[in-house]
């Protein structure tokens, strides 16, 4: 089965890739092999075969509502890529520095 | 090989060998060997060793460390520990430090294991040779011009060339049960919830399980017996009652059926494949097992529902690596040395643009192949033609398993792969690669437990390959199948030492 340029590039997008035009060209050819592979599953007759998305023998586990022990702030903070302190009032602290959400975003 | 995980736990609970001892010589071996092998990415030689003086000191004090007190044992990257790195084989988790142990981890240190180091594996789990680890493949101790398999490619080659009697893996597709064949040890897959994931780096959360890799049966058993059972931290792990999976040897075998599928057997497979399935039918016919044939119409399709479902939740688990909360970010001095940012993406300004440039660099070809793919299968207009597609496909491959079992199967005996271990570069094309998972994808999408062991040796004197078997049983019966699997390492014997290890002290 074959995958247009433009498919492969609508997957990286979903994905969060970024792909060079090459690994763009690549991924085509594989996942056309891959999922060309996959076409035999079109064979078995599935009626009445229902979805089975999980084997695990647990459903709807309950544990009781109590408080259990939660990593520090620091912890987490240490293992950010990229932290900045600093803030007014009840602001202030240690934050995990992401780029600009809102108006357009700038640079990393 | 060094000497088994029970002989290690019996001296050192007997003070026959002090903990320290064993540990210095497993460092040892592990510094000699390393080089040529690649089965470890990190060494604690300080902490291994600090371990090992506290078990000697409860010894001291009269106080019991545990079943495995004193034992070498080593981890799978991709299982969390709270000292040194956690890299899952992955230049996205690099540098990346655990806060916390998995309860598989903290299970072995509590029962009074020596945590050595952390073994290689294909990235994330995803892979069948070894060869897709950021940090370079892991050589066949048998032959260092081969695969070890994989993905548990580290853990199978640092017990096979006999540095440690123990290590951990983890098993989505076959990632124990395939290294341990091509490596000539004994692996086990436990059934699906028997042990806690706690601590797991998830590649596909339905299919993952953590098991044990080992040098014979018992060890392997010893092992489980202490990693499995229930975990408040894990809600997928299965509330049953704790069990031991070690047996008194001299306990004399049930009355044993072992069923041997059709598909077992192909015109495509090494001879020695076959030959090694013959061998282990005669064995047990020996010592009064009965064989009978059994079906596994949907083997074929087994492989190809598998690498759906798989990408599928691999697509979906490996979404938070986003460069933001922990692992890799990328820099805006390597703006432009990765890909292409997607044209909706770019639109979106800076957060998304450092989503798609973090995870193009820090993830591997296999990986984002497999996130591409599993991404595919799941987008809207796909999803009912291959999701659920092979959803029903995986409902057939288990009810084909549940026939057997009806007929009264206790285990059914397949080979761990078609062939012997192939050389490093010898696979390139992926569904080259992913055929060699045809026997070991369909137990993780039933959820069974699964027990691989020596069969035979492939080649000429010199250079002969282990080729592995594996026996399958019903969901939560690992004691039987456990029982039965040293049955076959009895009767069946086949020489294990890895030619090339090193001497062990």
């Amino acid at each position: 089965m074959a995958l247009s340029a433009d498919e492969v590039r609508r997957v990286a997008a979903l994905a969060r890739l970024a792909l060079t035009q090459e690994q763009v060209e690549r991924y085509r050819a594989d996942l056309a092999a891959v999922l060309g592979y996959m076409e035999r599953l079109r064979g078995l007759d599935l009626a009445g075969a229902l979805p089975l998305a999980h084997v695990g023998e647990e459903v709807n586990r309950l544990d009781a509502d109590e408080p259990g022990p939660v990593l520090p702030d620091g912890v987490l903070q240490k293992m950010a890529p990229a932290t900045w302190a600093g803030g007014t009032g009840l602001q202030t602290g240690v934050f995990i520095k992401v780029p600009k959400v809102l108006g357009g975003g700038g640079g990393a | 090989m060094t000497a088994s995980a029970t002989q290690i736990a019996a001296d050192v609970r007997a003070r026959r060998v002090s903990a320290a001892q064993v540990c210095r010589d497993a460092l040892a071996r592990i510094d000699a060997a390393n080089p040529r092998l690649n089965a470890f990415l990190q060494v604690f030689h300080d902490r291994a060793l600090e371990q090992a003086r506290a078990i000697d000191a409860r010894m001291a004090r009269g106080e019991d460390p545990g079943p495995l007190a004193g034992v070498p044992v080593a981890l799978k990257d991709n299982i969390c520990l709270e000292w040194g790195r956690t890299t899952a084989g992955s230049r996205m988790l690099e540098n990346y430090e655990s806060p916390f142990s998995a309860t598989a981890a903290r299970r072995l240190i509590d029962a009074g294991a020596v945590i050595v180091g952390k073994t290689n594996l294909d990235e994330f789990g995803m892979g069948s040779s070894g060869e897709n680890s950021a940090f370079g493949p892991t050589r066949n101790p048998h032959d260092e011009s081969r695969v070890p398999g994989g993905s548990s490619s580290g853990s199978a080659a640092a017990v096979a060339a006999g540095l440690v009697p123990v290590a951990l893996g983890s098993d989505t597709g076959g990632s124990i049960r395939q290294p341990a064949g091509w490596c000539g040890i004994v692996g086990v897959k436990p059934t699906y919830g028997r042990v806690s994931r706690y601590g797991l780096i998830a590649y596909a959360s339905s299919l993952d399980q953590i098991g044990v890799l080992a040098g014979m049966v018992d060890d392997a058993a010893l092992a489980l017996s202490v990693i499995a059972g229930p975990d408040p931290l894990d809600a997928t792990s299965a509330r049953r009652e704790l069990e031991e999976f070690t047996h008194d040897p001299s306990t004399p075998p049930p009355s044993l059926v072992i069923g041997v599928p059709r598909q077992a057997r192909a015109a495509s497979h090494h001879a020695a494949v076959t030959a090694a399935l013959d061998s282990a039918i005669n064995a047990y016919k020996v010592v009064g097992a009965r064989i009978v044939d059994v079906d596994l119409p949907h083997t074929d399709h087994a492989l190809a529902a598998y690498y759906l479902v798989a990408a599928a939740e691999a697509s979906s688990n490996l979404a938070r690596y986003d460069g933001i909360r922990y692992g890799r970010r990328s820099s805006p001095a390597r703006e432009g040395e990765a890909g292409e940012v997607p044209e909706s993406s770019r639109a979106e300004g800076g957060l998304l643009d450092l989503y798609c440039r973090s995870r193009s660099e820090g993830l591997g070809p296999e990986v984002q192949r497999r996130i591409m793919l599993g991404t595919y299968a799941l987008s809207a207009g796909y999803y009912d033609a291959y999701y659920l597609t092979a959803l029903r496909a995986r409902r057939l491959v288990k009810t084909d398993f549940d026939a057997a079992w009806a007929a009264g199967c206790h285990a059914l005996l397949l080979p761990t792969s078609p062939g012997p271990a192939f050389r490093l570069g010898e696979r390139a094309d992926p569904i080259a690669m992913y055929l060699e998972d045809v026997y070991t994808v369909g137990v993780n999408l039933a959820g069974l437990p699964a027990v691989a062991l020596p069969g035979g040796r492939a080649g000429e004197a010199g250079s002969r390959l282990p080729v592995g078997l594996q026996l399958v049983g019903p969901a939560w019966q690992e004691s039987s199948l456990l029982r039965a699997a040293r049955l076959l390492e009895a009767a069946n014997p086949v020489p294990r030492t890895a030619t090339s290890a090193p001497a062990s002290s």
